[in-house]
């Protein structure tokens, strides 16, 4: 007897609506056994990550404001992934965006420059992260060298121009030589929506990427020509797609929305550039784009899980002493259980009595 | 010793990690399974390594704790992955902060502590011969195996018929499985060799690089190993080329601030990113547009129809 | 609605959350937001060492909360107004990038009393506070000139910020004093924690001649790496001769516990200011690991040098102070330079042959 995999006629629309119930519920029972067996009251525990952050005005407006960039990267990367472009270098558009939109910031500093400095960052940091992207995909197109690697090679040596520049060239001349630059003046700052919180008006600008890039995936030739490249490379040739043209336009795209977030969250929530802006935003975000299964509402949705539990884990690390290796623990065994039922809407298990038989008998 | 020797030597130590998680990945990646989880499961092999060296005294029984914890995360990727369907990608990031947290959880009671490092071995006369002495005969087991493993690796993939049989799961699995051949042992197999060979290269950090345990010690270290396994093309002679070119860039940036040159530090740790950059592109452009040499199913899920 | 939600989140709370007990409450509670792990055996493990040594030290009168590898760019602000909210009443931020975020919050929270090390922006209700780890290396720079042979000291920097300058300046003014043909060969591994790329550089300081191996990084591995070598070297944050028990010199350990301690019981006593502290061996926030590894001769020097500096009859950046062109800088601070010049320090000192990065 064994169990295997038998592909589904079409996806189960129900078990699509389950599935993330189902690996909520597993969560649940695994972390409660890791839980009692440490000592910690399950239930309190997993109250903390789940509930409590759901309960409250600030924390509420934390998850959106961490989910952010995760999702409005994760739809990036999710056009390039749909396309079989494997961008895996969002950390580096994301910190060259966020270096390119800081470069208005730094220069206008104190000069009293007017309302223009803000959008004009937002439109250079667009343009950073995907100039940014542009190696990787140029570097394919041209040369045919792998992406995977090069967009990865290219988030050490972003983190070190801006390292540089932080350091040297743009750092505050009143900041004690620390490296920073100087805080940003209030034109070259994104407002927040409210007066309390640090909720601000990338969250909005997340949804409206969400928006558009459900309606450009569902109703336009080009989000028709990114999901036949991906799913059918062979056909997409006779019907004229240029898999070449496609990669420079996923990269564009996915580079240009890792910019934005990388100059929202500098000019937003951190409000100077400086070292460690990202705390792994760009890689989170693959995990966010998958676990949104590469759909934009999915992915908003998985943004905000995810957030949710970063939250939790450090009420978790207050309120219960819980230290944060155990929720990076918990976070992986989710993220398990999450992408393991989603296999249940293309799959179904069955229990075959010796298949293996079968599989030597062709042999 | 003079300093091209001690260079050499310090580029042989700071590649050997690398070499080690990257040659498991490579068999991993031929097989047609993408794992992007190396740097989780080299921390969990550098903690359970340091764990069982400290608790035995032995580094070869920590080597082997390595290798298991290694292992035993990459089992985990591939029930999901083969045994589930789950795509790879997001498997393999999954994995790796499951490995980070229970890295840090089990390595929690470590810290502070010290073991004695791997010995180096010693053979009178050899050893002491100048200039090549301390490079061929003196350098510790990690590093004699790390060569031995690639070899055994290049043999196995192209002399051997279970090679020659991995290969071809890893370019056309429907073909392999169309021919009788069992896709997903294979995959289940080199997965878990994949696991245990970056459980060792981690391992080698704490046992023989640094002997202390640090929460996150291996620093990057599994994602420089994936990068290779691509700037290799897949093949295990590039691959020794490309780890021991990226250990000295690493290395000679080092020596040329301690000279003074006045070069921005940034410029020069950028170095050895900016190098594997540009060796690839020369080496793809030189290829011309003969295309790609990735395993052709690399990443993509199979599922046995029967 | 807020006020609804936060009801019913506490009396959900209060059913789930069995564990905790009502008298917390009447505790003062302290929060602490750490850089790295708890077990990076350098910066955040000594705060987390001063933490224990406050709690050890207040027993109940007292609860601690701990949120450790907080990033330094959008989560500190969350992660700071977190502790306030969950009453924490006074909170220790010790990292230099927490400097704004810690700010802001304290602006939000009049009521909470916040600590910031190593940073220079403070409020009524935030202080800051810092060692002067600079003298710690002075002493070091008077032995390493006594011990090395070759007289080329090697210099590991994580990054050119100016404590760790002021570091390799006190240095060199120190050796100076007993060998002033000193030489210096410096190394910048762009990392606070990579032990494998410490140990590295630590390799390629002893490749090039450098016979006493120091650092500003913060794991052992370069202590390690001496020792396999047969070289000298100084420890870092902590006590390290257990890494190097034949080659360790000393090693600058900083001392959080009794400054926590202190700054805790001011708060219980409802006599907290806040304050910009900045103290050094004088006050025992920076205390020197015993001198071992050296002839008499030397530790005696050593320990002279010590308490001239806690005396304050010796002052390692004393004036006149040459610059790199042999022209003595600005002294701002009569007798010596001022805290604004050390702490902003920019420039190497003559004797230095070598560039600031990015300068």
């Amino acid at each position: 007897m064994q169990l295997v995999l038998e592909k589904r006629a079409e996806r189960s629309t129900k078990i699509a609506i389950l599935s993330p119930l189902l690996a909520i519920a597993l969560t649940l029972v695994t972390m409660s056994i890791l839980f009692a067996i440490l000592g910690k009251n399950p239930i309190a525990a997993l109250y903390v990550y789940f509930v409590e952050p759901l309960t409250d005005s600030f924390t509420l407006m934390e998850i959106a404001v961490k989910a952010t960039p995760l999702v409005m990267i994760a739809v990036g990367l999710s056009l390039c992934y749909l396309a079989n472009v494997w961008n895996i270098g969002a950390e580096g558009q994301f910190i060259m965006g966020a270096v390119c939109g800081s470069y208005l910031a730094v220069v206008t500093n104190g000069t009293g420059a007017g309302p223009w400095v803000l959008p004009a960052m937002l439109v250079m940091g667009a343009a950073g992260g995907a100039l940014w992207a542009m190696i990787p995909a140029l570097c394919k197109v041209r040369y045919g060298a792998n992406e995977i690697l090069t967009s990865l090679m290219l988030v050490y040596v972003a983190d070190l121009i801006m390292d540089y520049l932080v350091r040297g060239p743009w750092r505050d001349p009143k900041g004690m030589n620390f490296p920073t630059t100087a805080s940003f003046d209030p034109v070259a700052t994104v407002p927040t929506l409210f007066e309390t919180g640090r909720l601000h008006w990338g969250a909005i600008v997340a949804l409206i990427v969400v928006a558009l890039a459900a309606v450009m995936l569902g109703r336009t030739i080009k989000g028709f020509e990114i999901r036949v490249v991906g799913a059918a490379p062979r056909a997409a040739r006779f019907a004229g797609f240029s898999s070449d043209r496609l990669v420079l336009f996923t990269f564009a795209v996915s580079g240009a929305l890792a910019g934005l977030a990388g100059i929202i969250e500098v000019a937003g929530p951190v409000g100077v550039l400086q070292p460690g802006i990202s705390p792994g935003y760009g890689f989170t975000a693959i995990i966010v784009a998958f676990l949104g299964r590469l759909n934009p509402v999915g992915i908003l949705i998985a943004g905000l899980f995810l957030a949710l539990t970063f939250i939790g884990g450090e009420g978790a690390q207050i309120s219960m002493k819980i230290p944060l290796d155990l929720t990076k623990v918990f976070q992986g065994i989710l993220l398990f259980y999450v992408l393991a039922c989603d296999s249940l809407i293309l799959y179904r298990i069955r229990l075959i009595a010796t298949p293996k038989k079968a599989i030597h008998g062709t042999a | 010793m003079g300093l091209l020797e001690a260079i050499i030597i310090s580029v042989i130590a700071a590649s050997t990690p690398l070499l080690l998680a990257a040659a498991g990945e490579l068999v991993v990646e031929r097989s047609g399974v993408l794992n992007l989880g190396t740097e989780g499961m080299m921390i969990m092999g550098a903690a359970c390594g340091f764990a069982g060296a400290y608790l035995t005294g032995s580094t070869f029984v920590g080597a082997l704790f390595g290798i298991a914890a290694g292992a035993a995360l990459s089992l985990v990727f591939a029930a999901l992955t083969l045994g589930l369907a789950v795509n790879q990608v997001a498997a393999g990031l999954a994995l790796t902060i499951l490995g980070i947290g229970l890295s840090g959880l089990i390595g929690a009671g470590f810290v502070g502590e010290r073991i004695t490092p791997a010995p180096r071995l010693y053979i009178p006369l050899l050893t002491d011969l100048p200039i090549v002495g301390k490079i061929l005969f003196g350098q510790d087991g990690f590093v004699y195996f790390s060569i031995a493993l690639v070899a055994t690796i290049w043999w196995f993939l192209y002399r051997t018929r279970a090679g020659l049989v991995l290969r071809a799961v890893g370019d056309s699995h429907t073909s392999a499985h169309a021919l009788g051949y069992p896709v997903l042992k294979i995959r289940l197999l080199a997965v878990l060799f994949g696991g245990g060979c970056a459980g060792l290269g981690g391992a080698f950090l704490p046992l023989a690089y640094t002997p202390f345990f640090i929460p996150g010690m291996t620093a990057g270290r599994g994602w420089i190993a994936l990068a290779l396994v691509v700037f290799s093309s897949w093949m295990p002679g590039r691959l020794v080329a490309g780890a021991y070119l990226f250990g000295a860039v690493t290395i000679l940036q080092l020596h040329a601030q301690a000279f003074g040159l006045g070069i921005p530090s940034q410029l020069m740790s950028a170095l050895p990113y900016l190098a594997t950059v540009i060796v690839l592109v020369l080496i793809s452009r030189a290829r011309g547009s003969a295309g790609s040499v990735a395993p052709a199913s690399l990443g993509i899920v199979f599922v046995p129809d029967r | 609605m807020k006020k609804l939600m936060m009801t019913v989140a506490a009396a959900a709370l209060a059913i789930a959350a069995t564990g905790s007990s009502a008298s917390a409450a009447e505790k003062l509670k302290v929060g602490f937001i750490y850089l790295g792990p708890i077990g990076d055996l350098g910066w955040t493990y000594r705060h987390e060492v001063g933490r224990q040594e406050m709690v050890k030290e207040l027993g109940d009168k007292i609860e601690t909360t701990y949120l450790e590898n907080v990033n330094e760019g959008p989560d500190s602000e969350r992660s700071i107004e977190q502790l306030a909210r969950t009453g924490h009443q006074l909170i220790f931020t010790t990292s230099f990038g927490y400097m704004d975020p810690t700010l802001k919050v304290a602006k939000k929270y009049p009521k909470i009393m916040f600590e910031h090390a190593t940073g220079f922006k403070s409020a009524p209700n935030m202080g800051t506070y810092s060692g002067k780890f600079y003298e710690g290396r002075y002493i070091q720079g008077v032995i390493a000139g006594k011990m090395s042979k070759k007289g080329v000291l090697g210099y590991i920097g994580s990054f050119p910020i100016p404590e760790v300058i002021s570091g390799i300046n006190a240095t060199i003014l120190g050796a100076q004093t007993v060998n002033p043909d000193i030489k210096i060969k410096i190394i910048w591994v762009n990392t606070w924690f990579d032990p494998g790329k410490e140990a590295d550089a630590a390799k390629a300081l002893i490749d090039q001649g450098a016979d006493i191996i120091m650092q500003h990084t913060d794991s052992p591995a370069a202590v390690q790496v001496a020792a396999q070598r047969g070289v000298l070297a100084f420890g870092q944050d902590s006590d390290m001769i257990k890494f190097g028990p034949k080659i360790q010199l000393t090693s600058i350990i900083d001392n959080w516990g009794p400054y926590y301690t202190r700054q805790a019981k001011a708060m219980l006593d409802g006599a907290w200011k806040a304050g910009d502290t900045w103290d050094g061996l004088k006050e025992k926030m920076v205390v020197m690991a015993p001198y071992t590894n050296m002839p008499d001769d030397v530790k005696a020097l050593a320990e002279k040098t010590e308490a001239a500096i806690v005396a304050g009859t010796l002052h390692p950046f004393k004036c006149p102070v040459l610059g790199q062109d042999g022209k003595p800088v600005e002294c701002k601070g009569g007798a010596a330079l001022d805290a604004g010049q050390i702490l902003g320090m920019n420039f190497y000192v003559k004797g230095v042959d070598d560039k600031i990065p990015g300068k």
